[in-house]
């Protein structure tokens, strides 16, 4: 993602926690693309550090991008509350703390787009990833409130239901090739949806009508299903 | 998952781990039996194939530093040639060596210790590589150079992976004034005087013969015949002067199936290679073409490769010294021109000297052939091989799919004593390629 927003010259802003092991990363995109960088401490789950994150940073961004979360182990944390509340606030209470923050300094000025990084895991509750996908459906409803009050204030919006990526999260797992994007194409479509403001992208189509046929399932039925 | 080198064949049903960083890569040295480095799968064949542990590298791909006064860039192995070349040549730099293609890595240039239409004036990839860090089956580093761990790089260099996983190289950039290279073509009637041009250019610094593997008689070795030294700021019109870096966006096309294979019969061959040589006739003289198009005509055409047709195809390429080149190359051509076999690309080089423990180019000219795999071209192969031995050549693995032990043995006097040193250091059964396999390396 950084390197498609640095290749278009934007100056960039990496955040992440332990953000010392990014000196790589920060020097690479210096290199190629010749834009300044610059690395910042931050944890979505330290809320109360927020504000004080954004007040650290060299320049208010033109774009943040939000793609903290964690997927962590349904099996564990339907027995472990504390590893299911952990879930639930890295996914949606985290991320949706400081695009709140961000929004208030947006819509001051006048301009700047916030991109979130939900889950079409968030458009239904399954047995296997309930924990995760319910903090991304509310990740999902406060991105799209932010949106529907920012949208007269100069201030966009993008809501990102990628399916599957091939990266960290899903190593080991046995994704189908077909429905499965690299991090590539997800940062290319995301850029993409910046420019063109769209306001909920998946980054392969097939997902929206896949998405569109799980939503309309009766219930009753639904329940039955093992997904 | 299924994977084959840029000729597409032969396919082999192997396991590809992609590690994201040096610790994941680590624990697949650890875990698995064997293994073999792949960059972007440019070679030809079976070089970058393990069935069972192949290593995707092209994540390793960090440019870590850059030195502005030596043009000394330090990166990770899996940092591909027209990223470094997007990056530094705005800043004035481009790659000392570089293959017809910007699509490989920076390991699989080491690894094949790659050669550009320089050689003759600056010799392999290897005359630009600082130093490689090499990681072995035990997960550790070593820095090598030309001074320091001497024995793992000379092998390394032109090892095609067979000695350890390149981690990281310093290599150092050539300055350049502008994009842009001033061309000469002069088109050469038959082998003797595309041979004579190419002597004749010993101060070009890159120099090329295309030829018309269809020509026969008088006409045989039929040419065209490309020099190029890079352009001058000077050497520009006043309106490119002001962004010399800069050329003209290319579009670009592709080649979305698999063409059939009568497409490639001798006679549209025919027509395409006699259309090509009066375009060059028409453009003799000077030119100044933009980088892109100069080094890397090809990458135009995406995936190209497929118009050879499903079964794949086979790149011919063999090195002759210089005092039995003439002999060779013609008796190549020939027998070449009697199959009626011509490709789309026959490429003639001439290579300087060099001195290395296994890599390809020697003092004298390369032949490079392309042929679709047809039950015809494949009886073709054994007598190239035969005529390519008997004149002292010898052949580039980074474009072998098809040779046999015992030929490779018969061409090079070194393989003994690589393949000796593979035993005592501990790489042979550590590091471990389908092409490995079937050279008995
Ligand atoms: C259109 C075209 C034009 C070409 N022109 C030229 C040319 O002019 N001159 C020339 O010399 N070659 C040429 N080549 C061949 C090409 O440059 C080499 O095959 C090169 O090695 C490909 O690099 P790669 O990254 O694709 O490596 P791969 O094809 O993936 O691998 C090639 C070899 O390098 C090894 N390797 C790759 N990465 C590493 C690593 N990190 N550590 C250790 N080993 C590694 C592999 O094990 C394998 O043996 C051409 C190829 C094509 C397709
Ligand atoms: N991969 C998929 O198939 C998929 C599908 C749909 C949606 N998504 C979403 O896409 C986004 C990116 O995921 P990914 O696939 O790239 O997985 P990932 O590699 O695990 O990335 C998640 C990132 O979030 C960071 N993070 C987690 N908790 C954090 C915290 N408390 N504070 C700061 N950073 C924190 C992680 O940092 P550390 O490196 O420090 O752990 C990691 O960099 C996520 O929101 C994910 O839910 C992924």
């Amino acid at each position: 993602m950084a390197h498609k927003f640095a290749a278009l010259g934007h100056p960039i802003q990496l955040a992440a926690r332990q953000s010392e092991t990014l000196d790589a990363e920060k020097t690479d995109l210096q290199l190629r693309y010749g834009v300044p960088v610059t690395l910042h401490e931050f944890d979505a789950l330290l809320m109360e550090t927020h504000a004080q994150f954004l007040a650290m940073l060299p320049e208010l961004p033109e774009v943040a991008v939000s793609v903290v979360g964690l997927m962590g182990s349904q099996e564990r944390s339907e027995r472990d509350h504390l590893l299911a509340s952990c879930i639930m606030r890295s996914n949606y209470e985290g991320p949706a703390n400081i695009l709140a923050l961000l929004a208030n300094r947006f819509e001051e000025r006048g301009s700047g787009t916030l991109v979130g990084l939900s889950s079409v895991a968030g458009e239904r509750g399954r047995a296997t990833n309930y924990v995760y996908g319910s903090a991304k459906a509310g990740f999902t409803a406060f991105l799209s409130g932010l949106r529907n009050r920012l949208a007269k204030r100069g201030v966009h919006v993008v809501t990102v239901l990628p399916g599957y990526v091939a990266t960290k999260m899903t190593e080991g797992m046995n994704l189908p090739a077909r429905l499965t994007a690299q991090p590539s194409d997800v940062a290319e479509r995301i850029v993409v949806a910046v420019k063109r403001k769209n306001d909920v992208i998946y980054v392969r189509p097939v997902w929206r009508m896949t998405m569109l046929i799980i939503r309309l399932i009766p219930e009753g039925f639904f329940k039955r299903l093992r997904l | 998952m299924k994977l084959s080198g840029w000729g597409r064949s032969p396919l082999v049903d192997a396991q590809v781990s992609v590690p994201r960083d040096l610790e994941a890569l680590q624990k697949l040295l650890a875990s698995k039996p064997s293994v073999i480095a792949r960059g972007c799968g440019r070679a030809y064949g079976d070089s970058a194939i393990n069935s069972s542990a192949t290593i995707d590298m092209r994540r390793l791909n960090r440019m870590l530093a850059f030195d502005p006064k030596t043009g000394q860039l330090i990166a990770e192995a899996g940092v591909v040639l027209c990223d470094i070349i997007a990056a530094f040549l705005p800043r004035g730099w481009f790659p000392m060596v570089t293959p017809g293609t910007k699509f490989v890595t920076l390991g699989g240039m080491i690894a094949a210790d790659v050669h550009g239409k320089n050689h003759r004036k600056h010799g392999s990839f290897r005359g630009c590589v600082d130093w490689i860090d090499v990681i072995g089956a035990d997960g550790s580093i070593q820095r090598c150079s030309s001074k320091s761990h001497v024995e793992l790089f000379e092998h390394t260099l032109g090892g095609m992976g067979l000695t350890g996983i390149i981690l990281r190289a310093a290599v150092r950039l050539r300055a350049v004034e502008t994009g842009w290279i001033r061309q000469t073509t002069i088109p050469a009637p038959n082998l003797k005087s595309a041979m004579t041009a190419l002597e004749r250019a010993q101060d070009s610094t890159y120099s090329v013969a295309w030829i018309d593997c269809l020509g026969t008689g008088g006409n045989l070795g039929r040419s065209l015949v490309f020099l190029g030294d890079h352009a001058n700021a000077s050497d520009l019109p006043t309106y490119r002067s002001l962004h010399p870096f800069a050329t003209p966006a290319k579009r670009k096309l592709s080649v979305p199936f698999n063409f059939p294979c009568f497409a490639l019969n001798r006679f549209s061959l025919r027509a395409f290679n006699s259309l090509y040589y009066r375009v060059g006739v028409w453009n003799r003289g000077q030119q100044l073409v933009d980088w892109d198009s100069y080094f890397y005509p090809l990458d135009a055409v995406a995936d190209w490769h497929r118009i050879y047709g499903r079964k794949g195809f086979a790149q011919f390429q063999c090195a002759i010294p210089l005092n039995r080149s003439e002999e060779g190359l013609s008796a190549l051509l020939q027998t070449v021109a009697k199959a009626g076999a011509g490709s789309f690309l026959a490429v003639l080089k001439r290579f300087g000297p060099q001195e290395s423990r296994f890599s390809f180019p020697m003092e004298g000219y390369s032949l490079a052939l392309d042929f679709p795999i047809t039950t015809k071209n494949s009886h073709l192969w054994p007598n190239l091989d035969r005529i390519t031995i008997e004149h002292g050549g010898r052949f580039y693995l980074a474009k072998d799919s098809r040779m046999s032990a015992e030929t490779l043995r018969a061409s090079d006097d070194r393989v003994g004593s690589f393949v000796q040193m593979r035993a005592e250091s501990g790489w042979k059964s550590s590091f471990q390629s389908a092409q490995a396999e079937r050279l008995v390396l």
